[in-house]
């Protein structure tokens, strides 16, 4: 399978997530945001980070990239698109995901390992978690905080595009296992076809046993069934 | 031509910034203070002498990527 990593000035988790593609013998290759062409791709990564230092909002500045406008067309034909963390503001800057990505409301910066539970497998995506696991990724963002209208969010519900939830250890979904403030406890969402993935966590931080455990692996092996 | 921008989160939005300012006065003594919303502010000069075009001109940058429109709401004003 062949996948593109975008770089921006300011992304800092595209190394990471290359390493973990190329151990899945993914083609990779790096694209950098100035380009105008995108190599034809089965699944385009927007990583996370800091581009352009999260100036006006995170994400807002990137959107407007060049490389993003191949990127809108990719994902309007039904490329598979990742956006992780900053990747995800990215994503919902630029439309391909609607809602919104607030401060935190703890109003911190938040760095940790958190539990997510599996809501749907029946996608590109989780479709080698099972149904209800619980995994332990790694956040590391000051906007995480989800937030869409009530039209937006019922048609999430209703139509299967939330696939994971924060939660506890033992799989408890409520306020309490809610580290950003997040609506619903939302961690990640689809666009309406299901090609088009944003999430908070970091999967590719947790694909390989030396550093981390290797819970977002299987992300990248259901990407490739 | 000079043109005045602020943004702010909307009313239902949480604004936990202008919260925290608003404790944090209240705490100073300013008891008569019933809420505080924190937003930005944009100073932005254009070359354009038509003001009718150029108050069109700003709100379009407002709505293509000065404001996120699903969180915040803006105001423009002419300063000069």
């Amino acid at each position: 399978m062949k996948s593109s990593v975008i770089v921006f000035p300011g992304s800092n988790c595209d190394r990471d997530i290359a390493v973990a593609l190329e151990k899945l013998q993914f083609k990779n290759s790096m694209i950098w945001h100035k380009e105008n062409v995108l190599p034809k791709s089965d699944l385009i990564v927007v990583p996370g980070g800091f581009s352009y230092g999260d100036y006006l909002r995170s994400g807002a500045i990137a959107a407007k990239s060049n490389i993003l406008n191949e990127v809108i067309k990719a994902g309007e034909r039904g490329s598979l698109i990742l956006g992780i963390c900053n990747g995800f503001q990215i994503l919902i800057e630029c439309g391909l995901l609607k809602g919104a990505l607030l401060r935190n409301s703890g109003l911190k910066f938040i760095s940790k390992n958190i539990f997510i539970k599996i809501q749907s497998n029946k996608n590109k995506f989780f479709n080698k978690y099972k149904k209800n696991e619980i995994l332990e990724l790694n956040i590391a963002h000051n906007e995480g905080n989800f937030f869409t209208d009530k039209k937006h969010l019922d048609e999430l519900e209703d139509n299967d595009l939330i696939p994971i939830k924060y939660c506890d250890k033992e799989g408890n979904i409520n306020p309490k296992t809610n580290p950003n403030g997040s609506l619903n406890n939302i961690a990640g969402i689809f666009n309406k076809n299901k090609n088009i993935l944003g999430m908070m966590p970091h999967p590719e931080r947790m694909a390989d046993k030396t550093c981390s455990n290797e819970d977002g692996l299987p992300l990248f092996l259901s990407l490739m069934n | 031509m000079k043109f005045a921008v602020t943004v702010t989160l909307k009313k239902d939005v949480l604004d936990p910034q202008g919260k925290v300012v608003s404790q944090t006065l209240k705490n100073m003594g300013m008891n008569n203070l019933s809420q505080v919303r924190q937003g930005k502010f944009f100073e932005i000069d254009l070359k354009e002498k038509d003001s009718s075009k150029a108050h069109n001109q700003v709100k379009e940058m407002c709505e293509k990527l000065l404001v996120n429109q699903i969180i915040e709401d803006f105001k423009i004003s002419k300063t000069e």
